[in-house]
């Protein structure tokens, strides 16, 4: 089997007393579309954060296309191609949504020196607006988007980045049918052209259809792992989301 | 406009204060618009650190300080012509300044302005014991009466803080239109996420603390000629930090003209009282300002401008 692209091992996060992530493996094939699912506090956030390096893990090691990942700083991996997209939308409130794209194409596209001048990052900047629909509202601020707008814009501000991996982080929260139905052909799109996907999303019909895999985290403990069908039915899973 | 018109621009405007402040033909002149001159780089400085990337520096003063400082040792020691003095300055409070902030940049808001507040305390502390340059007694400095082609010497340092200005607004548009002020400012709006996008924000910071600190350090290097008497009192003054931040604030603090305005705005008002009416109601004076402008207009005259002429969007 060729090395996995992602590759977490026994990690392990505790703010204070509290047992955040508790041994958590994890590895992701190139090109896979992984879901991962859990409560609210399961620790899904935090495993996302210890990947990207916006946490760093007391324990475990977390590989990323055979390099340990650990100590290096969040902007060294979302360089490397790890990039990820807040649950919480974080933009740059001072700065345009074209601007805000604008920032991962020169601090990240740039400086791997895969896009020169100024002229490239404008037609990639368009491109991806395009992309997600945000080409008339290149201009407006932040402050002016809808929730719904704004959630595309986190997500558009994190493929700008031109991951190998990215972590889409509750992306579809609140939005409508047809508008999860978009951002899912999107993120598919995105898969066929070779970026690995790990979507982290409470929809379970969002989920579900998207999914090759699907790992599920209770707790700060990864429960279950494996075909999407089968995780669901599994009696631990059924047990952690419903209760007994 | 590309930096060397705008250089250009800000030469003539220069040369024009300078030319209408020798018709006035007061030497007074010369000092208040010394004063006001080295507001404008302090203000412009700490704009770089507070203003781009949001980090608040309580500290100007030691900064300042360690720019006059250097020159009140070096002077002791050998007599430097005042650009070399500005230099030398530059370079120690710049030093002071990557210190500084590698020691306290991973602290984030308040706690970092905190650290910068100790800093001064620090440096304030460590100048009154130390004999060589005066201790708390302070030190004298004779300057020369007069300088070649140029005639009083407070002309000539007038001289040189506005080529310093000129220099540091320059430098701070520079900065604001490229990929650095770019990235200070996705930090001041969310650090977190500006790292997630790849910028370096570390690293950033420590460019814009050095280069702000370097700046007030340049600002603060004639200063033991204009006034003649350096002491630790007067020179870790809290006047320097609260108006390196004032004014920026009045101005409007996302761009370079901000702390120009502000600057010249409540520098010029302080002179006028200092000389009609009290030196000690400065303090008062940029306190009630300030409180008038959070309450008007909290993004500063740039702000009420932007709202009253909203810039057609091409």
């Amino acid at each position: 089997m060729a090395e996995p692209l992602l590759q977490v091992e026994k990690v392990g996060k505790r703010f204070g007393g509290f047992v955040a992530l508790e041994g958590v493996d994890l590895s992701v094939a190139k090109g896979e579309r992984l879901g991962l699912i859990g409560p609210n506090g399961s620790g899904k956030s935090t495993l996302v954060n210890c990947i990207c390096g916006t946490l760093t893990n007391e324990m475990g090691t977390v590989r990323f296309q055979g390099e340990q990942m650990d100590g290096l700083p969040a902007y060294r991996r979302t360089r490397l191609g790890l990039a990820r997209s807040f649950q919480l939308p974080r933009p740059f409130v001072s700065l345009s949504v074209a601007e805000n794209l604008r920032i991962p194409l020169i601090y990240t596209v740039q400086a791997r020196g895969t896009v020169h001048g100024e002229g490239e990052v404008e037609s990639r900047c368009a491109e991806l607006l395009r992309l997600v629909g945000l080409q008339d509202k290149a201009r407006a601020f932040p402050a002016d988007l809808t929730q719904v707008d704004m959630r595309k814009l986190e997500l558009a501000r994190a493929m700008a980045a031109e991951p190998k991996l990215l972590i889409a982080d509750e992306s579809m929260a609140g939005l409508s049918r047809s508008e999860i139905e978009d951002i899912l052909k999107l993120l598919k799109q995105l898969n066929e052209h070779g970026v690995t996907i790990i979507l982290i999303e409470h929809i379970m019909s969002a989920v579900m259809s998207f999914s090759q895999r699907l790992v599920v985290l209770v707790s700060g403990r990864k429960i279950a792992d494996g075909d999407p069908t089968a995780v669901v039915r599994d009696p631990e899973v059924v047990r952690a989301y419903l209760g007994q | 406009m590309r930096w060397p018109a705008f250089l250009l621009v800000a030469v003539a405007i220069g040369a024009l204060v300078f030319g209408g402040l020798r018709l006035a033909a007061n030497e007074y002149y010369f000092f208040a618009g010394y004063v006001v001159l080295q507001y404008v780089v302090l203000a412009t400085a700490w704009n770089i650190l507070g203003g781009y990337a949001g980090y608040v520096n309580f500290g100007s003063a030691a900064f300042f300080a360690a720019g006059a400082y250097s020159t009140v040792a070096l002077h002791k020691f050998f007599p430097l012509p005042v650009p070399a003095l500005i230099a030398i300055g530059g370079v120690v409070a710049g030093i002071v300044g990557f210190g500084t902030g590698y020691l306290t940049l991973r602290l984030r808001g308040v706690f970092f302005a905190i650290a910068t507040l100790a800093l001064a305390v620090v440096l304030q502390t460590l100048i009154i014991n130390w004999d060589y340059v005066g201790g708390s007694r302070g030190a004298y400095l004779l300057r020369p009466n007069e300088f070649p082609f140029i005639g009083s010497y407070v002309q000539y340092l007038f001289l040189s803080m506005l080529v310093l200005a000129i220099v540091a607004v320059v430098a701070a548009r520079a900065i604001e239109r490229s990929w650095l002020g770019f990235g200070l400012s996705a930090i001041r709006d969310d650090e977190l996420a500006a790292e997630a996008s790849g910028v370096p924000t570390l690293r950033l910071k420590l460019v814009a603390t050095t280069v702000s600190g370097a700046f007030m350090g340049m600002a603060g290097a004639p200063f033991p000629y204009i006034v003649g008497y350096l002491d630790p009192a007067s020179t870790f003054n809290l006047a320097y930090a609260v108006n390196a931040i004032a004014m920026p604030m009045i101005g409007g603090t996302t761009t370079w003209v901000g702390p120009v305005i502000g600057a010249v705005l409540l520098g010029v008002i302080q002179q006028v009282t200092t000389v009609t009416i009290s030196s000690a109601v400065n303090l008062l004076i940029v306190g009630l300002v300030l409180v008038g402008f959070v309450i008007i207009a909290p993004k500063g005259i740039v702000g009420l401008a932007r709202t009253w002429f909203p810039r057609k969007e091409p």
